[in-house]
C-alpha cells in the first residue's frame, strides 16, 4: 500500500471518459433511433437496479434474492397512485418510492432476523408474499394485471415523441443518478463505514460503526430507489401483472448476474455488466433458454476464477479506475 | 543431505496469515522418544508452528520430514495418518458428541497401536464414569483429558500438545502432567507447548524457545541457565530475574 | 368433522415438506451451506423418475433405486468438483454458484422436457383412500408419503446417532476445522453429506412426481417451502424439521379452505409470523 494525499488526484482520462459518456447519453434523444432509445432506457433502468443491488451486496454484504419485491411494489404503488389518486405521474413516481421506503422498515425488520444465505431466501419469500397479495387486489386486475389507461399516459405529454423524451430523461436520471449517488456515498464518511464492514465486520464493530444500523438504513434506501426504478419500468411498459412485477428471473437473476459478472464491490463492475448483458442479449435474441444457461454458467465461472469479476481482471491488466472512492489508501 | 534420518526434522519453516508473517525460518530436529518443550511469550508463534506442522496452515515448499517422509504441503488428514496428532489450543472438543464419542472419533484414521478406549480410561479414570456425558459438560481438567485421549486414540507416533495446562489449577495441572511419562512409556514422542517454564523444564528432554517467529534458544534443560532462558523468552536481560520467578511460583 | 379432515390433510402434506426440508437442513447443518438450487434438484429427481418409469418403462421400484443412485452420485461429485471450491467465510460464492445452478437446471430441464407440466401416475394408489369412522377419509397416497417421510427421517436419525459416519458428520457440524485432525478428509466428508442429502432429495422428488403436476419452474417454490419448514422447526433439528413441515402443511391447507388463492400465501404468512415471534424456530439446536 502506498499512501496517497487526501486531495483528489487528477484522473484526466477517466474524467473525460465519464464526461463524454454522460454528454452522449444526455443527447441520445437527438441522435438515437426509437429502438436504440428504448434499449438505452432499459439499460439505464437495469443499471440503476444493478447499482442498488451492488450497494447492498457488494458493500454491506446483504445478499438479497428478493429485490423483485421492491421493483414490483414500486410498480404497483405507482399504478395505484396514477389511476386512483389523481396525482400527476411525475409526482406519483417518487411518492410510490417513498411509500415503498416506509414499507421497507417493517419488512426489513423481519428480514433482518435471518442471516447470511437465509437472509437471501427470506427476502425471496417476502417477494413471493408481495406477489401473492398483489394478485388478490381485484382493483388492480388481480392475477391478470392491469394497464395504464391512455388518458393517464397522455397526461405525461400529448405527443408520442415528447413522451419518449420525458421517459428517456427519467431513465437517464435513474441510471446516471444511481452511479453518482453511490459514488458520492462511497466518498463520504458512509463510504468508509461500508469499506470497513466489507473488509472486516468484527473490526468495524470495534471501531464503533454500528453495523446493523448502517446495514438496515442501506437496505431501506436501496428498497426505495429500487422501487423508484420499478415504477419507471412499468410506466414504460404501461402494463403490470404480478408475475412480471415480482419476477425473480428478471429483477434478481439478471441483476445479480450483471453485477457479479461485471464485478461486485465496485462502481465500474455493474456498468460493465450492463454493457455485457445487453451486448450478449442482442446476439442471443433467439437462443431461448440457452441465453439464461450461458449467464448462469458465466456467473459460476466468475465465482470460481475471480470473485471480483471482469472489472478486476481488466484492472489488473492496467485499465485505470474510473470512479475513485479511496480517500486514504490505494490498494 | 543429512546422513541420519531424524524422527522429525524442520528446516527453514515460514508461516503467513495473509500478508502477516508469523514464522521466520524455524529449524528444529527431534529424535524418537524425545519430549520437546516449546516455550515463548504470547504471540511468539508457538501455536502457528504446530498448525503448520499438522497441515492446518498451508505450508508451501517447506521442508518438513517426519519418520523418513516429506510431509510439508500434504493435506492435514494425511499428516494425521502418518502419525502426528494434536491436542489443540483451547481443547476444541465437539460439544454435541459425548465423551466417548469424542474419544472414538479420534480413531477415525484407523492407525493400529497401544491406545484404545480402555487404555484411555485407564490413563484417566475420571473419564470412565462420565463417558456418556456431553463432551463439554465437564470440568476444564476433564475436558483437557478428553482432548488428550482423543488425540491418543489415533495411536500417534508424535503427540503435539498446545498449552494443556492453560486455565487449570495447579493440582489439576499436576494430575495431567503425571500422564506424560505414561504416554511416553507407550512409545509416543511428544512436543508440548508450555507457558509454565518450570513445568516445561521438568518434563522435557529438550527445550526450544521461540521469540517473534524465530528460535531464540534450544538445548537440553539441564544445560540451560535461567538467565539464558529469560533472555530468550523476553528478548532482553531481565534486571532482576528473581522478581519474576517467585511470582510465577505463587500462581 | 370437516376441520379434522383438513387438519389431517395438512399434517400429511407436512410430511412431504419435511422431506423437502431434510436435505436442505442436513447440508446447512454439516457445512453451513445453503443450496439455492435445492428445489430444482427436487424437480430434477422428479424428471428422472418420469424418464425411467414413464418414458423407459422401468418398474417403479427399479426407478426409485436408480433415481436415488443417480442423485447421490451427482451430489457427491458436485460437492467434490464444484461446491467444495467455493465454501468458506464468504457467503457470496456459494449463494451465487447455486443460484447459477438453479437457473441452469430450470432452463436445461425446459430444453429437454419442455414447459409442459407432467406427472408420474401411480395407478390405483392415486385415488385410493382409507375411510375412518366419523366421515373421515385419508388418501392412500398422502398417507404413504407421510410414512415414507417418517421412515427417511428415522433413517437419518439412526445414521446420525448410531454410526461412525454420523458421528463424523455431527463433529463436522460442530467444528469442521478440527475434522482433518481426527484423520477425516474434509472434502470427502462434505461430499458424503451432500450425497446423503441428495438421496433424500431424490426421495422427495419421487414423491413430488407422484403427488402433483410439476414443470421445470416448480423448483423455487419447493425451495421456499423447504426453507420455511427448516426455519419454523429450528436450525439443525431433524425432528424439528418434521414439526416445521407439519406447521407449514396445516397452514397451507387451512388457507386453501378459506380461499383457493390463499393456500401458498397462508403458509408464507405463518412462516413470517413465526419468524417474528420466535426467530430461533420451534426446536432450535444451532445458531444460524
Ligand atoms: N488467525 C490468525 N490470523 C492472523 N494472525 C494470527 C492468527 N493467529 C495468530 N496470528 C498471529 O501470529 C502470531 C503468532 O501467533 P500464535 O498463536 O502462533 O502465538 P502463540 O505463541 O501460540 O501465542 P499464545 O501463547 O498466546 O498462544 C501472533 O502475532 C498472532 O497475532
Ligand atoms: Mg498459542
Amino acid at each position: 500500500m502506498t499512501t496517497a494525499p487526501l486531495t483528489r488526484r487528477k484522473a484526466p482520462v477517466s474524467l473525460i471518459a465519464i464526461f463524454v459518456t454522460i454528454v452522449l447519453l444526455a443527447a441520445a434523444p437527438f441522435w438515437a433511433s426509437r429502438g436504440t432509445l428504448n434499449m438505452l432506457m432499459e439499460a439505464l433502468a437495469f443499471l440503476a437496479l444493478a447499482q442498488m443491488w451492488n450497494l447492498l451486496a457488494g458493500y454491506t454484504g446483504l445478499i438479497s434474492v428478493g429485490q423483485q419485491a421492491w421493483v414490483g411494489l414500486g410498480g404497483y404503488l405507482f399504478f395505484a397512485l396514477a389511476m386512483f389518486s389523481g396525482l400527476p405521474l411525475l409526482i406519483a413516481l417518487p411518492v410510490a418510492a417513498l411509500l415503498s421506503g416506509l414499507i421497507a422498515f417493517p419488512i426489513g425488520w423481519i428480514a433482518f432476523r435471518l442471516q447470511g444465505a437465509y437472509f437471501a431466501i427470506g427476502t425471496w419469500v417476502i417477494a413471493e408474499v408481495f406477489r401473492l397479495i398483489a394478485a388478490q387486489f381485484s382493483a388492480l386486475g388481480g392475477g391478470s394485471g392491469i394497464s395504464l389507461s391512455i388518458d393517464v399516459v397522455k397526461s405525461l405529454a400529448t405527443s408520442r415523441g415528447a413522451r419518449d423524451m420525458v421517459m428517456y430523461y427519467i431513465a437517464f436520471g435513474l441510471g446516471i443518478g444511481s452511479v453518482m449517488i453511490v459514488w458520492l456515498m462511497l466518498r463520504s464518511k458512509w463510504g468508509l463505514a461500508f469499506t470497513a464492514i466489507r473488509d472486516s465486520e468484527p473490526a468495524s464493530e470495534s471501531i464503533g460503526i454500528r453495523i446493523r444500523r448502517v446495514k438496515f438504513m442501506v437496505y431501506v434506501a436501496t428498497a426505495a430507489s429500487t422501487a423508484l426504478t420499478g415504477g419507471f419500468i412499468f410506466l414504460q411498459k404501461l402494463r403490470i401483472t404480478p408475475d412480471a412485477a415480482f419476477s425473480v428471473n428478471e429483477w434478481s437473476a439478471f441483476i445479480i448476474f450483471i453485477v457479479v459478472i461485471g464485478g461486485i464491490g465496485s462502481i465500474e463492475g455493474p456498468i460493465l455488466g450492463v454493457i455485457l448483458f445487453f451486448t450478449l442479449r442482442s446476439f442471443a435474441a433467439d437462443w431461448g433458454s440457452w441465453y439464461l444457461i450461458t449467464l448462469g454458467a458465466l456467473a459460476i465461472g466468475v465465482m470460481l476464477v475471480d470473485r471480483q469479476g471482469m472489472w478486476s481482471i481488466l484492472k489488473s491488466r492496467g485499465v485505470p479506475v474510473l470512479f475513485k472512492t479511496t480517500r486514504w489508501f490505494e490498494p | 543431505m543429512t546422513p541420519h534420518n531424524a524422527f522429525l526434522e524442520i528446516r527453514n519453516l515460514t508461516a503467513f496469515y495473509g500478508d502477516f508473517q508469523a514464522l521466520f525460518g524455524i529449524d528444529l530436529t527431534m529424535d524418537e522418544g524425545d519430549t520437546m518443550a516449546v516455550i515463548g511469550a504470547n504471540g511468539a508463534g508457538k501455536s502457528t508452528m504446530l498448525r503448520t506442522l499438522t497441515g492446518l496452515l498451508p505450508s508451501k515448499g517447506q521442508n518438513i520430514r517426519f519418520a523418513g517422509a516429506a510431509i510439508a504441503g500434504q493435506p492435514a488428514h494425511l499428516i494425521h495418518k502418518a502419525g502426528i496428532a494434536m491436542v489443540p489450543e483451547g481443547r476444541r472438543l465437539f460439544p454435541s458428541l459425548t465423551v466417548e464419542e469424542n474419544l472414538s472419533i479420534g480413531a477415525s484414521g484407523k492407525r493400529k497401536g497401544p491406545w484404545s478406549l480402555a487404555a484411555i480410561y485407564e490413563l484417566f479414570p475420571d473419564l470412565h464414569d462420565r463417558r456418556h456425558h456431553g463432551g463439554t459438560a465437564l470440568s476444564g481438567g476433564q475436558q483437557q483429558m478428553v482432548a488428550i485421549g482423543r488425540a491418543l486414540m489415533s495411536n500417534p507416533r508424535l503427540l503435539l500438545c498446545d498449552e494443556i495446562s492453560l486455565g487449570l489449577s495447579p493440582k489439576v495441572i499436576k494430575d495431567i502432567y503425571t500422564a506424560v511419562p505414561l504416554i511416553r512409556a507407550r512409545g509416543t514422542s511428544m512436543l508440548v507447548i508450555e507457558q509454565d517454564i518450570a513445568q516445561a523444564m521438568a518434563v522435557a528432554t529438550r527445550v526450544i524457545c521461540l521469540q517473534e517467529g524465530r528460535v531464540s534458544l534450544s538445548g537440553r534443560p539441564e544445560d540451560l541457565s535461567r538467565a539464558e532462558i529469560t533472555r530468550a523468552y523476553f528478548g532482553f536481560e531481565a534486571d532482576e530475574p528473581d522478581t519474576n520467578e517467585p511470582a510465577r511460583e505463587m500462581l | 368433522m370437516e376441520w379434522v379432515n383438513v387438519l389431517i390433510q395438512g399434517v400429511l402434506l407436512g410430511g412431504l415438506y419435511a422431506l423437502f426440508a431434510a436435505g436442505l437442513s442436513l447440508m446447512f447443518g454439516v457445512m453451513r451451506f445453503v443450496n439455492i438450487a435445492h428445489g430444482d434438484f427436487i424437480v430434477l429427481a422428479a424428471y428422472l423418475m418420469l424418464s425411467f418409469v414413464t418414458f423407459m418403462g422401468w418398474h417403479p421400484a427399479l426407478g426409485i433405486v436408480a433415481v436415488v443412485l443417480v442423485m447421490g452420485t451427482i451430489g457427491y461429485l458436485g460437492q467434490r468438483i464444484l461446491l467444495n471450491r467455493v465454501l468458506g467465510k464468504d457467503i457470496l460464492p456459494p449463494i451465487l454458484v447455486t443460484f447459477g445452478l438453479s437457473i441452469i437446471l430450470q432452463n436445461g430441464m425446459m430444453e429437454v422436457f419442455s414447459a409442459d407440466s407432467r406427472r408420474v401416475s401411480s395407478g390405483a394408489l392415486d385415488v385410493a383412500s382409507i375411510s375412518l369412522p366419523g366421515d373421515l377419509a385419508i388418501g392412500a397416497m398422502p398417507l404413504l408419503m407421510f410414512v415414507v417421510a417418517l421412515g427417511v427421517l428415522a433413517g437419518l436419525h439412526v445414521l446420525f446417532f448410531h454410526t461412525a459416519l454420523g458421528r463424523l458428520l455431527r463433529a463436522t457440524s460442530d467444528d469442521a476445522e478440527m475434522v482433518p485432525l481426527m484423520g477425516g478428509n474434509k472434502a470427502h466428508v462434505f461430499a458424503l453429506a451432500t450425497m446423503i442429502a441428495s438421496g433424500v432429495v431424490a426421495v422427495a422428488g419421487i414423491m413430488l412426481a407422484m403427488k402433483t403436476n410439476f414443470d421445470p419452474s416448480a423448483g423455487p417454490s419447493r425451495l421456499l417451502f423447504a426453507f420455511e419448514a427448516v426455519i419454523i422447526g429450528g436450525l439443525g433439528s431433524l425432528w424439528g424439521t418434521l414439526a416445521g413441515g407439519v406447521v407449514l402443511g396445516v397452514a397451507q391447507v387451512v388457507g386453501a379452505q378459506i380461499d383457493a388463492g390463499f393456500q401458498i400465501l397462508a403458509g408464507h404468512l405463518v412462516f413470517l409470523l413465526i419468524l417474528v415471534v420466535r426467530p430461533q424456530g420451534l426446536f432450535a439446536r444451532m445458531k444460524g
